[in-house]
């Protein structure tokens, strides 16, 4: 491994202070599952790492009001193991849980694989489509933003100099309300996402979708918000023509590249597929809710 | 640039050492503490030869650095025996002849360790699913699953269930 | 002595704890690179990024300069070999291309060519070092492909390779090293007499052997050029022979010690970082730890060959074949020598033929030299048959087993490659699988069952073994084969059965090349064969001694004793009234009757027996994704004697799982520069715990009567028919005809959407 410089701040204010001060790059450590990868391999060669698991809160998930608050360096065991989390948006946690093995799951948290800002990113569709919003801290305080305005491209994120996630704010689902994520994979585990979908939906207590969201993850440069998929689900229940509707909206957002993982028109394919059965679960769920 | 040093704990016992930032986990345990039972396949956190528990979860001591030790609960597989009592699931693994080459071995016994901490009763479908980050090229894991299976019973019993 | 009679032993057969065991769940055991030495440097090899270029210059000026640098080598460091075939190891192997193979001398032949090494201080030190070595390349056009490899105007990488066993002979260079042809009988009168014929082309791809431990060694060498290699390799022997004949030493200078080993597959039966850490040492005077990384290991080291296999064959309409023919294309890689010869020889060797003609090709191209893995050449040929066997079986309405009990080789078969067989099991395969209850399960929807039959011919060779009687009356049992799959507590199992003594009064010690005599290398399926056999015979002169020793204690003939559950008994009243002697009380008057009681053996073993397999596998297929699901797998082998059934079967269940892993995802992704896309177990897809099933594996014991307990080679067999039993699985759930590997879930999606054209929402 390249030789390079390590502090772990004990407060926000002096994470901060540090990140802004530094003169070469600066890479934030929560789990490090993806960024001690990185390092090794020689992409990325920061001189500076900023481990942010000292400061108080950065680890953890409590009830706020009408929000779930999750600690950015939380790591995915604790998300699995958060009993009221787990009921309200299983798709979150079923997102977290699939990144990675166990082993994984010990370290890797939702603001590494949000900020690590690969397409293909297990926890992230269901993040975007419970319409969470992340809190960043930064040398002009505090301000708040909704997850999907973080990646702007593989690799890249909208944060800026000194800024780092502090929590993720996951509003609590209304009655009614569930989630679901599915991704494809060739093997039974241990595989990136060929394609990933996290379906959002609200029904009303005749089983009638009344509001959704649906987000496909491993498709385009960043997560896809496909509002022509919500469009088809609103208003209806989750009939066959629905299904067609969902599956021919799904693949119509999709904007893959042909890589060592998959080709262009195979994650076409299967992202109707999955967008077709992560449904039919929210919807499950939901109505159970 | 200068090294850091590190306080921790490490299978029950206080450590302390000087590391590299760079140093990972598992560069620490092998080359700076002689603790070369954790293995590095992969480097990548993809194979699971490394693994250790770090205050309670099953983690890859390669996406670990060793300055990230400080102050934590660290458990190897030189730490799942207690003397030369083996644990069940090291005793099993050798009955079972859940091992051909033994590379894959110790980090194979402390996740399956960890898993037993969490439930006594995992389905075989559950095990498997736990025990996929660590990667076994000899056996086909037919073996591995009989033995973590015959230890959950083998403790069921002490446990009085 | 024979010990053919199972309900007569006592140990072989049993099950006990592997000697080495307690140190391997307790982290104790010693692999390559877990060994250290006071004053020890870490090395590291620069790798060309280029698939295919000529080296200009090598700078190392700036690296020597690095504070912490103090040895740096490249190809001048290493003698320039002629070209010479090598005399150790497995598989074809040319002592020139090796030590090329190690150092890039003149070219870099693919993405991940060592062309430098640098040893410091620190690992950190001479990374950063290897950064700072100059080389100047001349990109070359490359390929990588086989058939692009063969055709005219392919780049070509070795301007001295003209095609052998071709008339004329060819005056202008090629990358096809060479062409081979085995015939039986007369295929063209075969293909007349047919009334059907079934004409296929399959194809696979070269995946690695992704034994879970990285090549690692300690290597130091003394100012007067002794030198001590620690190594994980397959064989300490090999490791001695080809590090004296690369750095130009006397053997008798180098003394090579078998680490544990953590998987080889074949991928350890050469050497690829001890030259290298040998010259660093000499270079540095100081001891150089050289390990790889898991890129490296995929870059670097020799993956199983690809290739292409057309199959062609004739058969009556009641299903007995004819004639078969075979073309078979297979990678070598950088540097000649594919396994197509054994590809050629294996895959008809299930079947009695009358007319065979088969046709193979080595060819090179600009991927890391092949290296032996499981059964090399096999796979891909038996892959090809197999899989046109099941087309064959459906096209005439036969049950595959049928078929191919019908076809099958038994006693008398003569090959097609030329032994006729003898004590062979196939037919008891065929049986076991058809009557075992997994073969009647019946299947749901989008679910399928396949059949594929395997053959391996197995080795035997040259071993050493020593036994020794510890004055206490335990023994000592020193071999020299690596033990990569329990096979130490085979050996002492075997000593304490022809000792009489329980087995836990047996050690066995895996020596170095100073400790025992000259032992082949782990591989063929030969050591519980090989070695055991000589452990045997050691024991049986062992045993000898102690009657002689008995003798001369109570002053009778030797005659007059025998041994008998561990003890020298008087054979007959005649002899005398006597206390029996154990091995402890004889041991310990060793001195007063002659020395040391002990015995050691070198034997080149003959009579190695031939391994058959049938495999069932059942899947379950997502047709909307093309996922795969192995439900059940059965695999039935006759392994002549178990002598340790837990690690016989261990053979099987992991031969089969890697064989499920080069079905259905494992494979090398190189993009448009020859470059290797997925060097690591991220995109290497192997199989994981939650991928595979519980695997049934069935032991048919035809006992081999060359070996004194009838054991025959079982390690090998295993991986050769899993990619055929899951391609007609896969067939048979979905009507689906893969034939080129992997059977990737968006390939199968594809042939999928062939058969049957998804609907657009629209309709």
């Amino acid at each position: 491994m390249p030789r390079v410089n390590y502090e772990a701040p004990t407060s926000v204010d002096d994470a901060v202070k540090i990140l802004a001060g530094a003169s070469g790059l600066a890479k934030v450590l929560s789990g490090g599952t993806d960024l001690l990868v990185q390092l090794r391999s020689g992409r990325i060669k920061p001189d500076l790492i900023v481990d942010t698991k000292r400061i108080p809160g950065i680890i953890g998930i409590r009830e706020e009001g009408n929000f779930f608050v999750v600690g950015a360096a939380t790591p995915g065991v604790m998300l699995s193991s958060n009993a009221a989390l787990e009921h309200a948006w299983p798709g979150i946690v079923e997102g977290a849980d699939l990144i990675g093995s166990t082993q994984i799951q010990g370290r890797a948290s939702l603001a590494g694989n949000l900020c690590n800002a690969s397409p293909a990113a297990d926890s992230v569709p269901a993040v975007i489509a419970a319409r969470t919003t992340v809190v960043i801290a930064g040398p002009n305080g505090k301000r708040e933003a909704p997850a999907e305005s973080i990646c702007t491209g593989p690799g890249r994120t909208s944060l800026g100099k000194g800024e780092f996630i502090v929590e993720f704010k996951i509003p609590k689902p209304k009655p009614h309300q569930c989630d679901a994520y599915l991704r494809f994979i060739p093997r039974t585990e241990m595989d990136i996402a060929v394609v990933g979908c996290g379906v959002n939906v609200t029904l009303d207590a005749g089983g009638t979708c009344t509001d959704a969201r649906v987000v496909l993850g491993a498709v385009a440069p960043t997560t896809v918000i496909v509002e022509d998929a919500a469009k088809a689900l609103i208003g209806h229940k989750l009939d066959e023509p629905t299904l067609a509707a969902l599956d021919a909206a799904a693949q119509a957002a999709c904007k893959p590249i042909s890589d060592k993982r998959g080709t262009i028109e195979y994650r076409t394919k299967v992202a109707g597929v999955l967008a077709r059965r992560a449904a039919a679960i929210a919807f499950e769920r939901a109505a159970a809710r | 640039m200068s090294k850091h040093h590190v306080t921790t704990t490490i299978n029950g016992e206080p450590v302390e050492y000087l590391c590299e930032a760079q140093q990972t986990m598992l560069d620490v345990l092998r080359d700076e503490l002689g603790l070369t039972g954790s293995k590095e396949g992969c480097s990548s956190g993809d194979c699971g030869a490394c693994t250790i528990i770090c205050d309670g979860n099953i983690v890859c001591s390669c996406l670990m650095l060793g300055v990230e030790a400080e102050g934590r609960d660290i458990t190897t597989i030189e730490g799942i025996a207690e003397g030369d009592k083996l644990h069940p699931v090291q005793q099993k693994f050798l009955e079972h002849a859940a091992l051909q080459c033994g590379f894959c071995t110790p980090g194979l016994i402390v996740a399956a360790k960890a898993l037993l901490d969490t439930t006594l009763n995992p389905t075989e479908e559950e095990a498997r699913y736990w025990l996929a980050g660590n990667l076994c090229r000899c056996t086909g894991y037919d073996k591995i699953l009989r033995a973590v299976m015959d230890a959950a019973s083998v403790m069921r019993a002490e446990a009085g269930q | 002595m024979s010990y053919l009679d199972k309900a007569a032993l006592k140990v072989v057969g049993t099950r006990p704890i592997r000697p080495d065991g307690v140190d391997k769940v307790i982290g104790r055991a010693s692999f390559g690179a877990d060994h250290t030495m006071p004053g020890m440097l870490w090395a590291r090899v620069k790798r060309s990024p280029y698939a295919h270029a000529r080296i200009l210059k090598i700078d190392t000026s700036k690296a020597e300069r690095l504070k912490g640098v103090l040895g740096v080598v490249t190809a001048a460091d290493f003698p320039n070999i002629a070209n010479e075939e090598a005399f150790v190891g497995e598989g074809p192997m040319n002592f020139r291309d090796l030590s090329r193979n190690c150092m890039a001398r003149d070219k870099a032949l693919y993405d991940g060519h060592a062309v430098a090494a640098v040893a410091a201080t620190s690992a950190a030190i001479a990374e950063e070092a290897c950064d700072l070595i100059d080389v100047e390349y001349e990109v070359l056009p490359h390929v990588i492909d086989v058939e692009a490899a063969m055709a005219p105007n392919a780049p070509i990488l070795h301007e001295d390779m003209f095609t052998a066993g071709v008339e004329p002979k060819p005056t202008k260079p090629s990358n096809v090293a060479k062409k081979i042809t085995f015939t039986k009988g007369d295929i063209a009168k075969g293909f007349a007499e047919a009334e059907v014929i079934i004409e296929r082309k399959y194809s696979t791809k070269p995946v690695h052997q992704a034994y879970i431990e990285p090549h690692a060694c300690l290597v130091t060498v003394a100012p007067d050029g002794q030198t001590t290699i620690w190594s994980s390799s397959q064989g300490q022997f090999m490791v001695r022979a080809y590090c004296a004949k690369l750095l130009g030493v006397d053997m008798a200078n180098i003394r090579a010690i078998p680490a544990e080993i953590g998987g080889g597959f074949g991928g350890k039966t050469l050497v690829y970082l001890e030259p290298v850490a040998m010259a660093l040492s000499k270079k540095t005077g100081r001891p150089v730890k050289l390990v790889m990384s898991r890129e490296e290991v995929f870059r670097g080291t020799g993956p199983a060959a690809g290739g292409t296999i057309e199959v062609k064959l004739g058969a009556k309409k009641s299903g007995r074949i004819v004639a078969a023919e075979l073309v078979l294309k297979y990678q070598a890689g950088a540097f000649a020598g594919s396994p197509v010869g054994p590809g050629c020889m294996c895959a008809f060797a299930m079947y009695d033929l009358d007319n065979v003609h088969i046709t193979g090709y080595d060819v090179v191209s600009n991927r890391p030299k092949v290296a032996a893995y499981r059964a090399p050449g096999a796979p891909n040929s038996s892959f090809g048959v197999e899989s046109c066997v099941d087309e064959l079986a459906r096209e005439l309405g036969i049950d595959p087993l049928a078929l191919r009990e019908m076809n099958a080789a038994r006693d008398g078969t003569k090959t097609p490659y030329g032994p006729t067989l003898v004590n062979v099991g196939y037919l008891q395969t065929i049986e076991a699988a058809k009557n075992h209850p997994n073969y009647k399960i019946p299947l749901g929807p989008n679910q399928g069952r396949g059949i594929a039959s395997g053959f391996w011919f197995n080795i035997g060779g040259e071993s050493s073994a020593s036994v020794h009687v510890n004055e206490d009356g335990t023994v000592a049992v020193v071999e020299g084969n690596p033990d990569i799959g329990g096979s130490r507590a085979s050996m002492a199992m075997m000593a304490a059965e022809v000792l009489g003594i329980p087995y836990e009064k047996v050690r066995p010690v895996v020596g170095d090349t100073a400790s025992i005599g000259f032992t082949f290398l782990t591989g063929g399926s030969r050591v519980t064969f090989a070695t055991g056999m000589a452990v045997t015979q050691a024991a049986e002169k062992v045993v000898e001694q102690l009657k002689s020793r008995a003798a001369a204690i109570w002053d009778i003939s030797p005659e007059a004793v025998e041994w008998r559950d561990g003890k020298a008994f008087p054979a007959g009243a005649n002899a005398g009234s006597f206390e029996p002697l154990s091995l402890a009380d004889i041991a310990i008057k060793s001195g007063r009757t002659g020395g040391p009681i002990t015995a050691e053996v070198s034997i080149n073993a003959q009579g190695a027996g031939p391994g058959f397999a049938t495999h069932v596998c059942d899947v379950e297929i997502d047709r909307e994704t093309g996922h795969v699901k192995v439900l059940r797998y059965t695999a039935v082998q006759d392994v002549g004697r178990a002598i340790h059934p837990s690690y016989v079967e261990g053979q099987i269940q992991g031969g089969v799982t890697q064989g499920v892993g080069w079905a259905l995802n494992e494979e090398y992704i190189y993009d448009k520069d020859g470059r290797l896309e997925n060097a690591g177990f991220l995109d290497y897809r192997i199989p994981v715990a939650s991928d595979m099933p519980m695997i049934d594996a069935v032991m048919v014991e035809v006992p081999n009567p060359r070996h004194p307990f009838g054991a025959r080679g079982v390690g090998e067999v295993p991986i050769v028919p899993p990619m055929a039993a899951v391609a007609n699985a896969i067939a048979d759930a979905v009507g689906a005809r893969m034939r080129d590997l992997p059977m990737s879930p968006p390939k199968l999606r594809a042939v999928l959407d062939e058969i049957d054209p998804p609907r657009m929402a629209a309709e």
